[in-house]
This record gives C-alpha cells, sequence and structure tokens, in this order.
C-alpha cells in the first residue's frame, strides 16, 4: 500500500454456532447431509409455524461476548428484516436490530495471528481492534445456481448465525488476517464454534475505504464478498486497496458499492450498486418474547476458557518455554492440550516442547494427519524426553525410537528394548573401548598432548563409531580426557 | 389525505406488489387513515410508561437444545410446485 494513503476497513463476521439443534425449531444440525432432510415448517418458513429460541445459543453468544469483554445487555429481543429471496421463504430473517445480546468489546491481535510473512513487520504490536456488536440470528438456505433454474436446501436454515461487527479500526490486510485468526482461535477455544471457513461456518464481508492520509473524513465505503478463506481476505483487501488508490490517482470518483471477490482471477468485480441498497424494515418478532440474560449468566461465567493469549503467557512461566514456542503450541487448542499432557509427567517440559514443535509437527504434516490422530500417547513423549534425558538413550537414538513410536503407536521402553538401543553406559565397557580406540591412534593422542584440543572429537567419534552408537557420548568424552591427561 | 403522506408505490416495490394507477390512488386514501389514527398514539402522553419490545410482560420462553424429529424429504417437498435431487426448484435467482 502506498505510504501517502490511509485505508480503512470494518468487517462483519458471521459465525455458526455449534448448538445440536436449530435455531428456533428441533431439526438437527448437520454439515454435509443430503438436501432437505433436516427441515421442518419452522425452518422452512410455512405459514403458521411458530418459533421458539435455543437457550443454548444465546448462552453461546453470551460467552462470545463474554471472551471479548462485551457489555451483555440485561434485556434483548428478536426481530424481523425484511427482504425476497428464495432462501427464505417467510420472507424475513428473524435477527436483532435495537437490542443486540452484546455490545462494544475487543479483539486483540497478537503477533502470531498475523500472516508468518508480516510477523516481523507488524506496525501496532499488541493493537486491540473495538468490536460494535455482536447478535444472534438465523442462517438462511443455500442455493445451488444450474443453467437456468436455482435449487435450494433448507438444512442450514435456521442454524444458529452470531454476526460480529467490528468498528473501521483495521487499517491493513494483514491486520484484517490477524483479527480473523485471533477471532477464530478463541471462539474454537470457548467451544462455540468449529469456525471453519471452508464449512462456511464462519464467513465474512470487509467494508474498506481508502483516502489520502491529509484528508481527515472516510473515503467512500465498498462492501466486499465472497471471501472464503482468511488468506483470501487478505489477498482481496490488498487488491482493492491498490484498486480504490489507482482509481483516484487517475482522477475517478469512487462510488458506493458492493464487489465480489474472484481468488481464480485475485480481482474485485461489481455486484451492485448503493441505488438497489436494501430497506429491511425491521420490527420486534412479535411470535418471540424479549430475553433477560441475567439468568443464564451466571452458567455462562463459569464456562469461560482460558483465552490463548493466556495460556501463552502461563506456558511461558510454568513450563519455562520461550514466548515463541509457547505461542506456537497455545496456536492450535489440541496442540496445547496435547503439550501439556505430556508437559506435566515430564523432568524437562522444554524437551517435550523442542520434540513436540520440530520433530512432532513435521511428521503430522507429512502423514496428513490431525493433532487428534497423533499416534503417539503424550506420556509416551514424555518418557521418551526422559530416556534421554537420563542418559538411557543418546539424542541421535531418540530420532530413531521417535520415528518408531509414531510408526507403531509403542512406548519408548519397549522399543529401546526390542532394539537393544540402549545407551552403553557401563564404565568399564566404555573404558575399554577408549583403550583400544587411543591405542589405535596414536597420532591423535600426540596431537592432543601437544595441545591440539579438537584431536579428542577425533577419538571421541571413534569410540561412538566403534560401540555402533550405543555409547554415552558424555561418559566417553570424560573418559577419553581421564585417560589421556592420567596415564 | 392524511398528514403523513403514505408512500404506496414504495410499499408495493418493496412488498412486490404490482398495483395499478386506479389502486395506487384508493390504498394512498385508506393506508393514509390508517396512518391517521395511529398519529393519535403520538399525542399520549407516555413519558411515564415504561418502553416495551412485547405486549406481554412475560420473559425468557426457551427451549434446551434437542434434537426433534424433522419432516421426511418427501413430506418437506410435497407442495413444492418444482423439485429435483432433493431441492426445491425457483425461477434462477442472482444476486
Amino acid at each position: 500500500m502506498k505510504s501517502d494513503y490511509i485505508a480503512t476497513i470494518g468487517l462483519e463476521v458471521h459465525v455458526q454456532l455449534k448448538t445440536k439443534s436449530k435455531m428456533f425449531c428441533g431439526c438437527a444440525i448437520e454439515y454435509g447431509a443430503e438436501p432437505n432432510t433436516h427441515v421442518c415448517p419452522t425452518c422452512l418458513g410455512l405459514p403458521g409455524a411458530l418459533p421458539v429460541m435455543n437457550l443454548e445459543a444465546l448462552r453461546m453468544t453470551a460467552l462470545t461476548g463474554l471472551i471479548f469483554q462485551c457489555d451483555v445487555a440485561p434485556i434483548c429481543k428478536f426481530d424481523r428484516k425484511n427482504y425476497y429471496y428464495p432462501d427464505m421463504p417467510k420472507n424475513y430473517q428473524i435477527s436483532q436490530y435495537d437490542l443486540p445480546i452484546c455490545q462494544n468489546g475487543e479483539v486483540p491481535l497478537h503477533d502470531l495471528a498475523y500472516p508468518k510473512d508480516a510477523q516481523k513487520s507488524i506496525k501496532n504490536a499488541d493493537k486491540r481492534v473495538r468490536l460494535i456488536r455482536i447478535h444472534l440470528e438465523e442462517d438462511v438456505a443455500k442455493n445451488f445456481h444450474f443453467e437456468t433454474t436455482s435449487g435450494i436446501d433448507f438444512n442450514r436454515a435456521g442454524t444458529p448465525l452470531m454476526e460480529i461487527v467490528s468498528q473501521p479500526d483495521i487499517e491493513s490486510p494483514e491486520e484484517a488476517f490477524a483479527y480473523l485468526t485471533s477471532l477464530k482461535q478463541a471462539l474454537i477455544y470457548a467451544d462455540v464454534s468449529d469456525a471453519d471457513m471452508e464449512k462456511g461456518q464462519l464467513r465474512c464481508d470487509c467494508n474498506v475505504s481508502v483516502r489520502p492520509s491529509h484528508q481527515t473524513e472516510y473515503g467512500v465505503k465498498i462492501e466486499l464478498k465472497n471471501l472464503n478463506s482468511i488468506s483470501g481476505v487478505r489477498r482481496a483487501l490488498a487488491f482493492e486497496i491498490d484498486r480504490q488508490i489507482s482509481a483516484l490517482e487517475r482522477g475517478e470518483k469512487l462510488s458506493q458499492e458492493t464487489r465480489r471477490w474472484d481468488d481464480d482471477r485475485g480481482e474485485t468485480f461489481l455486484m451492485r450498486t448503493k441505488e438497489s441498497a436494501h430497506d429491511y424494515r425491521y420490527f420486534p418478532d412479535p411470535d418471540l418474547l424479549p430475553v433477560k440474560t441475567e439468568v443464564f449468566m451466571p452458567a455462562v461465567r463459569a464456562r469461560l476458557p482460558e483465552l490463548p493469549w493466556f495460556k501463552r503467557e502461563r506456558f511461558v512461566r510454568e513450563y519455562g518455554i520461550s514466548s515463541y514456542d509457547a505461542g506456537v503450541l497455545t496456536d492450535d487448542l489440541e496442540l496445547s492440550r496435547y503439550f501439556e499432557a505430556a508437559a506435566k509427567g515430564a523432568k524437562r517440559p522444554k524437551a517435550v516442547a523442542n520434540y513436540v514443535l520440530n520433530d512432532l509437527l513435521s511428521a503430522l504434516a507429512a502423514a496428513g494427519k490431525s493433532v487428534e490422530e497423533c499416534p503417539i500417547e503424550p506420556q509416551h513423549l514424555a518418557e521418551l524426553t526422559g530416556l534421554i534425558e537420563d542418559g538411557k538413550i543418546n539424542s541421535k537414538q531418540g530420532k530413531e525410537v521417535f520415528a518408531e513410536m509414531f510408526a507403531s503407536g509403542e512406548a519408548p521402553e519397549e522399543i529401546v528394548e526390542a532394539k537393544g538401543l540402549k545407551q552403553e553406559s557401563d564404565i568399564d565397557a566404555i573404558k575399554l573401548l577408549c583403550q583400544q580406540t587411543i591405542e589405535a591412534n596414536p597420532k591423535s593422542v600426540e596431537d592432543y598432548r601437544a595441545g591440539k584440543g579438537a584431536a579428542i572429537n577425533f577419538l571421541k567419534g571413534q569410540v561412538m563409531k566403534a560401540s555402533k552408537g550405543k555409547a554415552n557420548p558424555n561418559l566417553v568424552g570424560e573418559t577419553l580426557e581421564k585417560l589421556l591427561s592420567g596415564v | 389525505m392524511s398528514a403523513t403522506k403514505f408512500d404506496v408505490r414504495y410499499i408495493a416495490e418493496l412488498a412486490r406488489i404490482k398495483l395499478e394507477p386506479a389502486e395506487i390512488a384508493t390504498f394512498e386514501s385508506q393506508l393514509g387513515h390508517v396512518l391517521e389514527h395511529v398519529e393519535k398514539l403520538n399525542q399520549l402522553d407516555v413519558s411515564e410508561v415504561e418502553p416495551t419490545a412485547h405486549s406481554f410482560p412475560i420473559y425468557n420462553i426457551f427451549r434446551e437444545d434437542q434434537i426433534r424429529p424433522s419432516l421426511e424429504r418427501e413430506a418437506a417437498l410435497a407442495n413444492a410446485p418444482r423439485q429435483a435431487q432433493g431441492l426445491f426448484i425457483v425461477t434462477k435467482v442472482v444476486e
């Protein structure tokens, strides 16, 4: 982005809650089910069907509010948002207008939430993006477009949907990326949504404008749609900001419009201009009674999770690992659980962290497995680091045992036993090998005694080789030194 | 004619209703009268009345998050004028 322009970005994020049943009826929520198999008169919008609120959806929305330090309203209500589109045959969506369940609040942007290539150049460290509101509504049906017709599946209709609206505090595509990453992470930690953008569980609309840096009033706001991944949001915003700046530099006037992002072509296209803006005629839904949140707030407060950014600080404190490592470990809830389960039983949690971050993550990636599918029990990983720590096996043997653990899921002790990998720590055996090596290499012994300290490394290597890698390298080093200086 | 003019054309457009010019005149007058009646409410002193979202002082009618049986797909689609592959088929819509 050119430095003489400022971009202003606000995001509207829709999040499907992971309740078992829909918002206003008892139909099951199931992604990918056969079309129109989870429908009833209420979610089909048939005349006369009456909605009843799903209490769990209200609790989850209030919990989300607490996570982001929103004010949870003492009273909220539902309104009808009127519009005509076949994805909502009753011609209104039940939503919240003037009394949403949550207002205000903020989402913190942490260093590791930024795209990897942008983590070294974060403009505002510890930035917080303020929220305007979080409200609850019902999702609409899914449309499929054919040659001359459209087909509609109502399985999705009525899924509880949270809308999280940010202030226009975001100033770059990278901050938008970090915002969505932080948001998604917290939602998963709170267990209110799986927030998978590919499955449409988290959807995002962006409002973006640019203005010359000397100008105080905002530029013309343009809305972006069809953003299907967090990196897609970043790409779309980068394209759109450049497009708007170029237009302004050519002396063009921008107009308020909605544009569609095409991720394959890497461009935005005009969808509609402001002339066709909607008039939703909101009014309170007479079918639904207002909600006093106080009755369920104690239960909601009890469900507050340890948030990723606090867990990260705790890992640094309790396990003596670096903030970066703790950040990577807490980035993924399951990974943080795995690490903690292993670190709890380990002598040196730092060694466990290293194994998880270096060996385990790459082994999982290579096998295309998730942390939940990890074949190694956390306790076994702790045992492996213990074996190395106690000098029972050396670190090179550790790698071999690890590979075998990953392949078979067996305990490290068993593998060490079966493969005869046990490190040789028998002092007499090592002494014998060292003596033999010294006798066989008079030249190196001479060099060492003449003051070439590095010559001992060659001798050490020879002893290790003679032991087929089983000797305890520390013990070999000590013994050689003793023999060479003492005799 | 009411003091607040009722914009029949705009409302008809929002409601996707096609009206003849004569109908527009009729509804403009009729709905204008309705508005006049409602206008009377503005003359009341409600400064002592607590705002309400609903006419009953009842709150918190909830259901627990439990799955209940859905309709059979054949039943759900039974009244659809057109259907294919388990979907309701409508005139092509594009946003």
